[in-house]
């Protein structure tokens, strides 16, 4: 495909077939405090694994 | 659903279910945003049309894209259904354990910054600071509301943490005592305006401190004019030696810099890279949280400007890395492989059922900026979350609960986003925060063009 490059991402649907584990940070713990996302919070799974 | 859009030379298509990402050309990026609504041969000879004066795309180059475009919808990464919205996923019951608690240690405060939204530390209350035995309760709380959860955030949050400091020390030796017993894992967060900040503090919060925020406006006289001493005095040139003594001894452990900008610093991106400048490399720099009649409030007419500031920021992060000095910006840390799962970003913030925010006094609330609305409280640390009904409302506050999230190309990436500032926006945990969501939508734009940049470095994808 040279003119359609795809980033390596995290397949969001493959992520749906095992239950969350629950172990990442909270979404506000981290340095926000006021107006919090999820995007730049890690899998602490996967981040382990890396 | 996707999105589509270009920026710093990059286009960029967003396949929002998947959560894949593309950087394509121009053709590519034409075709994609026909793809869904015409028919083949329209879309081919309206690319003939449109690049009649480029010979290489003639009809079979422009099949071509089309059928990698038709390869990635039949793979999932493009075009992706929401699979989600109708799963069998149960919010209501679905399990939240509490797994962080942000402490109020100081319901008091050492400055006197105008645009606290803490009140200076009182929020909207009584000065006070959290005894010892309020807080050990609160951590015997937390390890019996996490159950299977092994890793358990604590916040020491002020006011000013550090004007309880015994405290802290305190409860950190508490907690180390029982989290082998009990097979859970504390990590400490302190946030602190470095007033107090010495190096007994540093020693311990090196020590026991999974990450420390540290907050600094940015500019001298933009730090100044908010972050006042009780004298009315300004508290940079007291903070920052502090905070620079204190990051070059914490030893590549987390920390922030993390400032607030408002209507007086539109240009906030030059309070950034005084930050930098000054030689730290994690920084955060937040919208002011505030009644939209004060005089500082962000305003509608300041957005176009905003969204300058963040393209820039991330053009000048590129560039900064490139001549190995850059630095990290909070909202665009984005980890696009090892990232959050699918149950994260459609179940929020946690606020209320995952996170809680506990008062000098015991009082649980959903989350910190809920703190100082009576009817807000869910429960104490003695008895535990006891306004089950309120619980529920928190628990059902996902992604689906809000209409304008349904549709919104960016709530896998915020969520849903601050449940506080709904409220305080709309009266309700479910609305939405409009400002809020333009401002994150382009910080979200800003963050992928990052990675789609380093990812693409040697690329010719791109024209």
């Amino acid at each position: 495909m040279k003119r359609i490059q795809t980033i390596v991402t995290r397949d969001l649907k493959q992520s749906a077939k095992s239950d969350g584990c629950g172990e990442c940070q909270t979404s506000c713990q981290s340095a926000c405090k006021t107006s919090c996302g999820v995007a730049n919070q890690q899998c602490e799974k996967l981040s382990h694994n890396k | 659903m996707i999105h589509q859009y270009q920026l710093n030379g990059y286009n960029i298509v967003l396949d929002i279910n998947s959560g894949s990402i593309h950087c394509v050309d121009k053709l590519a990026y034409d075709i994609i945003s026909l793809y869904e609504t015409t028919e083949k041969p329209l879309i081919i000879s309206k690319m003939l049309n449109k690049y009649a004066n480029v010979p290489e795309i003639d009809e079979a180059e422009i099949t071509a894209v089309i059928d990698d475009i038709e390869n990635l919808r039949k793979t999932g990464k493009l075009f992706s259904a929401d699979d989600y919205q109708n799963s069998a996923f149960d919010f209501k019951n679905r399990n939240t354990e509490i797994k962080a608690l942000c402490l109020h240690v100081a319901h008091t405060c050492n400055l006197n910054c105008q645009y606290c939204f803490a009140s200076q530390g009182k929020y909207q209350g009584e000065r006070a600071l959290m005894p010892f035995e309020v807080g050990k309760q609160a951590l015997d709380f937390l390890v019996s509301a996490s159950g299977s959860r092994t890793n358990l955030e604590v916040d020491f949050f002020g006011g000013e943490p550090l004007m309880n400091w015994d405290t802290v020390k305190q409860i950190v030796a508490y907690a180390r005592k029982i989290e082998k017993e009990y097979h859970k894992n504390f990590r400490f967060t302190l946030t602190t305006n470095g007033v107090l900040l010495n190096d007994e503090v540093t020693e311990f919060a090196n020590k026991e401190m999974h990450n420390v925020v540290l907050s600094l406006d940015g500019r001298k006289e933009v730090h100044d004019f908010f972050r006042k001493t009780y004298d009315g005095g300004g508290s940079y040139d007291l903070v920052v030696p502090k905070f620079q003594k204190f990051v070059k001894q914490r030893g590549g452990k987390n920390y922030y810099v993390r400032g607030t900008f408002t209507r007086n610093n539109t240009d906030f991106t030059n309070d950034i890279f005084h930050m930098a400048d000054l030689g730290f490399t994690e920084l955060s720099m937040e919208p002011v949280v505030c009644a939209p009649t004060d005089p500082y409030a962000l305003q509608e007419s300041d957005l176009p400007q905003l969204y300058e500031q963040y393209e820039l920021l991330a053009k000048e992060m590129i560039k900064r890395k490139e001549q190995n000095r850059g630095f990290a910006f909070y909202h665009y840390m984005i980890d696009l492989e090892a990232g959050p799962c699918i149950y994260k970003r459609i179940s929020g913030c946690g606020s209320g059922t995952e996170y809680l925010a506990v008062t000098p006094w015991g009082e649980l609330y959903p989350c910190h900026q809920f703190v100082g609305e009576p009817k807000y409280c869910m429960g104490d640390v003695w008895q535990g979350v006891t306004n089950i009904e309120m619980q529920n409302q928190f628990k059902l506050c996902n992604v689906y609960a809000r209409g304008e999230c349904r549709d919104c190309w960016a709530r896998l990436y915020c969520s849903g986003g601050c449940n506080a500032n709904a409220y305080h926006a709309t009266g309700s945990i479910a609305g939405i925060y409009e400002y809020g969501c333009r401002l994150f939508k382009k910080r979200i734009e800003c963050a992928i063009m990052i990675k789609v940049a380093e990812a693409t470095l040697d690329s010719t994808v791109t024209e």
